[in-house]
C-alpha cells in the first residue's frame, strides 16, 4: 500500500486517460457505424461493396496492428504535409490522436453489424403507421426508427464498449499515459511489477464494473415502455 | 424493412459513399505509389515467418485453452458455491482486464517473482514465449468457459430428461447428450473467440516475440519505411481469418447437419 499510494495521482490521470480516450471514440464510432448500416442496407451495391470491405477487414485485422498503423501511417503523412508546406523538422504526431482515431475505426466497423441487426428488428408497419400521419422519410427516422435503433442496439453498444476499453490499453504502446503506461512507469521505479500491474487490472474491473453499471441504467430507461415477460 | 427508412438511408449511402469513392480511390492509388516494394519483396519470406510463429501460437493456446475453459465452465454451473466461486472469479478477471496487462503481469511481474525465478518453472518462465502463450491460454480459456457455459444452459431441458429416462447418470448424460450438443451450439461463438484470439497473439510482440507483428515491427525499425510491412503483415491476418472462417463454417455444417433443412 505505502508503494502505490504516492502514485495515485498518476493513476487517477491513467484512468482519466483511458476514460476520455473511451468517450472520444464512442461519438465519432457510433456515427461510422450508423453510416456502415445506411450503406449495407441501402440496396446501393457500391455502398453496400463499401460497407462489406469494411467491417470484412476490420474483422480480421489484429488492433495492435490497426493502431500501428494509424500511428506511423499518420506521422508519415503529418510529416509529408508539414514538408511540402517548406517546414523541415520533425513533427510528432499525437498518440491521443491516431489512437482515437484507430479505435473509432475498429468501434465503427462492428457497430455497423450492430446497427444493421437493429435497424432491420423494427416491425415494418410503424414507418407505415408514421407515413400515414405524414411525417416525411426524414421525420420517420429520427422519432419512430432511431429511438428504437437506440433501445435494441444498447446491449451490443455495451459489449462493444467493454471491448473497446480495453483495446484501450493498446495506445500504451504508441505512448499514451493511459492506464498501463503508468502502472509500468510505477513498476519501474519500485522495481515492484506484480504489484503495479495487479492494480492496473483492478482500476480496469472497476471500470468495466461502472460501464456495466451505466450500460444496465440506461437498458433500462430505454426499455421502460416495453412490457417485460414476468416470470 | 421500412420503406421510408429505406429512402432515406439511400440517400445517405448515395451522397456520402460516392463521395468516399473518390477520396479512398485516390488515396489507394496514392499509397500503391509510395510503398517501398524492394523492401517489401525482400523481407516477404521473414514475414511469413513470423506466421509461422501467429499460426502455432493460436494453435496451441486454443487447444490448451479448451481444456482450462471446460472444467471452468462445468464448475461455473455446478451448484456447489466453493467450486462456482472461483470459476466465476478467473472468469470475471480475465474477461474484465485487458490482454494486454495480462501478459505484462504474467512476464514482467509473476514470472520474477521468487516464487517462480527458485523452482522448476523459472527455465519455463523465463522465456517470453511460454509466458506469452500461458496468458494466452488463461485468456482464451476464460472466454471460452463463457461460451461453453452459455451452451451447455441452451441444451433443450427435453433432450436431458430424455437421457434420464434412458437411465443414464449425470456423467454419462453429458458425456454422451448434453457435452456433444453443447460443443455443437457453441461452434459459431467459439469461431469468433479463435479469430480474437488470433487478433490478441498480435500482443506477443510487446515482450519481444517475432510473431507476424513483431517481424513486421522489427523490419520497419530496420529499414526505416513507414508502414509498408504492416500492410503486407494485415493482408496475412485477413487472409488467415478468412482461410479460417471458411474452414469453420464446413467443420459447423457438418457436425450440424443434421439440424439443415435440406436432405
Amino acid at each position: 500500500m505505502e508503494t502505490v499510494l504516492p502514485y495515485a495521482g498518476l493513476f487517477a490521470t491513467g484512468t482519466a486517460i483511458t476514460l476520455l480516450v473511451t468517450l472520444a471514440v464512442l461519438p465519432i464510432g457510433i456515427c461510422l457505424g450508423l453510416l456502415g448500416a445506411a450503406a449495407k442496407l441501402s440496396g446501393d451495391p457500391v455502398a453496400m461493396a463499401y460497407a462489406n470491405f469494411y467491417t470484412t477487414v476490420v474483422r480480421g485485422l489484429p488492433e495492435f496492428l490497426v493502431i500501428l498503423i494509424f500511428f506511423m501511417g499518420g506521422q508519415h503523412a503529418v510529416n509529408a504535409i508539414v514538408d511540402m508546406v517548406g517546414y523541415d523538422d520533425f513533427v510528432d504526431f499525437n498518440p491521443f490522436a491516431a489512437g482515437t482515431l484507430a479505435l473509432a475505426f475498429m468501434f465503427g466497423a462492428y457497430a455497423t453489424e450492430i446497427f444493421r441487426g437493429a435497424i432491420l428488428a423494427i416491425p415494418k408497419g410503424q414507418a407505415e403507421a408514421a407515413r400515414a400521419f405524414g411525417m416525411s422519410g426524414w421525420l420517420t427516422f429520427r422519432r419512430i426508427t432511431l429511438p428504437q435503433v437506440w433501445r435494441l442496439a444498447l446491449p451490443g453498444l455495451g459489449n462493444l464498449t467493454l471491448v473497446l476499453m480495453k483495446d484501450s490499453a493498446l495506445l500504451s504502446m504508441i505512448g499514451l499515459n493511459e492506464i498501463i503506461r503508468v502502472a509500468g512507469i510505477g513498476a519501474q521505479t519500485t522495481k515492484n511489477t506484480t504489484l503495479f500491474y495487479f492494480v492496473g487490472a483492478l482500476l480496469f474491473l472497476l471500470l468495466t464494473f461502472i460501464v456495466t453499471a451505466i450500460q444496465k441504467r440506461l437498458e433500462i430507461k430505454a426499455n421502460r415502455g416495453i412490457a417485460q415477460a414476468r416470470g | 424493412m421500412q420503406a421510408e427508412t429505406k429512402d432515406l438511408l439511400i440517400r445517405i449511402a448515395w451522397r456520402s459513399f460516392y463521395v468516399l469513392t473518390a477520396l479512398v480511390v485516390a488515396a489507394i492509388i496514392y499509397g500503391l505509389s509510395i510503398l517501398n516494394y524492394g523492401v517489401i519483396f525482400k523481407y516477404f519470406g521473414k514475414v511469413l515467418g513470423g506466421a509461422v510463429i501467429t499460426l502455432e501460437l493460436v494453435t496451441i493456446a486454443v487447444i490448451l485453452g479448451f481444456f482450462v475453459a471446460l472444467p471452468t465452465a462445468l464448475m461455473r454451473l455446478s451448484p456447489n458455491p466453493l467450486l462456482r466461486y472461483p470459476a466465476h472469479t478467473f472468469i470475471y478477471f480475465f474477461r474484465g482486464t485487458p490482454l494486454l496487462i495480462q501478459m505484462f503481469f504474467v512476464y514482467y511481474g509473476f514470472a520474477q517473482t521468487d516464487i517462480v525465478r527458485e523452482t522448476f518453472l523459472w527455465p519455463i518462465f523465463k522465456q517470453a514465449y511460454w509466458c506469452a502463450l500461458f496468458t494466452f491460454v488463461l485468456n482464451t480459456g476464460a472466454y471460452s468457459a463463457e461460451i461453453l457455459r452459455g451452451a451447455i444452459q441452451a441444451v433443450p431441458a427435453g433432450e436431458i430428461e430424455a437421457a434420464r429416462a434412458f437411465g443414464m447418470s449425470k456423467w454419462t448424460a453429458y458425456r454422451r447428450v448434453i457435452l456433444p450438443r453443447a460443443f455443437r451450439i457453441a461452434m459459431p461463438a467459439y469461431g469468433n473467440e479463435i479469430i480474437f484470439m488470433l487478433k490478441g497473439t498480435a500482443l506477443a510482440s510487446t515482450i519481444t516475440l517475432l510473431d507476424l507483428t513483431g517481424v513486421a515491427r522489427t523490419v520497419i525499425a530496420r529499414t526505416f519505411t513507414s508502414i509498408d510491412v504492416f500492410l503486407v503483415a494485415g493482408l496475412i491476418y485477413v487472409a488467415i481469418t478468412y482461410c479460417f472462417l471458411w474452414g469453420w463454417s464446413r467443420i459447423e455444417k457438418r457436425v450440424n447437419a443434421y439440424l439443415s433443412q435440406q436432405p
